[in-house]
């Protein structure tokens, strides 16, 4: 029987990320390129915020991403910790600078939001001052798996590490949100919410959503195959040099 | 078990300055605050309590690295892998080594620190008590960091990248309950925080440092 663990196989999954790269790609700037002109430039001013709403299209859909790409991490932690599977430490060490740069990404764009709506570019909200905290726990993982020269040592490590830092970022969330009441508004995108964005944003906004998963999706297969063939080609070069 | 804390105690006390290391940068921190947020006794007084945790903090992040660096590189965490003694009892009794050579003291010393932050008088018991309660979850989360880095040449740039993010929910639980303590308020709730996080971190903490520190040593 076929089952997802047989792309656990390096070359297997190689061979299927190379099949659908380059769909997923063609799939992430349509809905890229759909979502952002319809956004910018079809959708209405907002009454009170006028055109700088229209930054929402880019810091909501990174704001998600930035925290799925963390938990996409975590996943794959735990699965090379139980099943030492490479690709899946590969996938997760591929996934970390994304995420990084989509947290970066989210608090720029919100800093350029906050400007003109709350007069100031940054506050000490329990949002805002989470993403920073998620951020850096991006930059200690990344120079983690920097640091060690072990490939398999510096996987287990920066696994344990997540799994650790996962804990640790969710209390911390909660601290904030104990520490200081924020500027920032609640969730206004919900499955079940009576209250959401209106359609006439919605709509694009999805788009833009779906755009930027794809595109993490596509840079996470990109960086996992990278690193593969980087991998192999040390061991080609190690084994040469024996040879 | 208490041999080694005994052991690791005694090389605390004994060898080359680590022991009192930790308080001379706690005051030495706590002396420059002044210098730079300028000398007036109220601003001292309102930022006072979250400048000795951030003190505390920093001292405490500084002598992290000793943790296990000397008995990496002589050995005996090799031996200490090997002993009957299970990896997660080694790294428990690390990290109280830890708390009483470093925490403990800071602990001690943050009351006399907190005349020179010109400290309201109800400010000094929700201040020990704070650090009493928070500093051993400094402690068994800094060996955590201390256990991922010990194979890394010069690491403690990284340490403290790793560390500090880690902190975070302990600081902040930890200064709020210190600060509401001085401006008089209840400080129950994030007390109780703060104490739930130390016992947790206890608790769960050293399986994580016992397993990377195994790997490590593979």
């Amino acid at each position: 029987m076929r089952s997802l663990w047989e792309y656990a196989n390096p070359a297997r999954f190689i061979r299927l990320s190379d099949r659908v790269l380059p769909w997923i790609t063609a799939l992430a700037l349509a809905a890229l390129v759909i979502g952002l002109v319809w956004g910018l430039w079809f959708t209405p001013d907002e009454r009170r915020q006028g055109a700088t709403v229209k930054i929402m299209f880019l810091h909501v859909p990174s704001a998600l991403m930035a925290i799925n790409a963390w938990l996409m991490m975590l996943v794959a932690s735990l699965i090379w910790l139980i099943r030492r599977h490479h690709v899946s430490a590969l996938a997760a060490r591929a996934a970390a600078p994304v995420g990084a740069v989509m947290t970066l990404i989210a608090l720029a764009t919100g800093a350029i939001w906050g400007q003109p709506t709350w007069g100031t570019w940054w506050v000490w909200d329990p949002r805002l001052t989470s993403f920073l905290i998620l951020f850096l726990f991006y930059l200690g993982y990344i120079a983690l798996w920097a640091a060690i020269e072990d490939d398999d040592t510096a996987a287990d490590l920066t696994s344990v590490l997540c799994l650790v830092g996962s804990v640790f970022a969710v209390l911390s969330r909660y601290a904030v949100l104990f520490w200081n009441q924020g500027l920032h508004q609640g969730a206004s995108l919900s499955m079940d919410a009576e209250e959401n964005v209106d359609n006439v944003f919605y709509i694009p906004l999805l788009f833009c959503i779906a755009g930027f998963v794809l595109l993490f999706i596509a840079l996470v297969l990109l960086r996992t195959q990278t690193e593969i063939r980087a991998r192999r080609m040390r061991a080609l070069l190690a084994r040469e040099r024996m040879g | 078990m208490i041999a080694m804390l005994g052991r690791d105690l005694a090389l605390g006390v004994r060898a080359g300055g680590g022991f009192g290391l930790g308080l001379a940068f706690f005051l030495i921190v706590v002396t420059l605050v002044p210098f730079g947020v300028g000398p007036h006794p109220d601003l001292l007084a309102r930022i006072g309590p979250g400048m000795l945790w951030l003190g505390a903090l920093l001292a405490c992040l500084l002598s992290l690295d000793r943790i296990f660096a000397l008995d990496w590189e002589d050995g005996s965490l090799d031996l200490l892998a090997t002993a009957p003694l299970p990896m997660e009892g080694v790294v428990s009794m690390k990290a109280l080594a830890h708390w009483i050579t470093t925490g403990l003291p800071l602990v001690a010393a943050a009351p006399a620190l907190g005349v020179l932050m010109n400290l309201p008088a109800p400010a000094y018991l929700p201040l020990t008590l704070t650090l009493l309660l928070g500093t051993p979850a400094l402690s068994v989360i800094g060996t955590f960091g201390a256990a991922l880095t010990v194979g890394i040449k010069r690491g403690g740039l990284l340490l403290s990248l790793l560390v500090l993010p880690l902190y975070v929910p302990t600081l902040i639980y930890g200064a709020e309950a210190a600060r509401r303590g001085a401006a008089a308020q209840a400080y129950g709730t994030p007390l109780m925080m703060l104490a739930g996080i130390t016992c947790g971190a206890i608790a769960l903490l050293p399986f994580a440092s016992a397993a990377v520190l195994r790997v490590n040593l593979r």
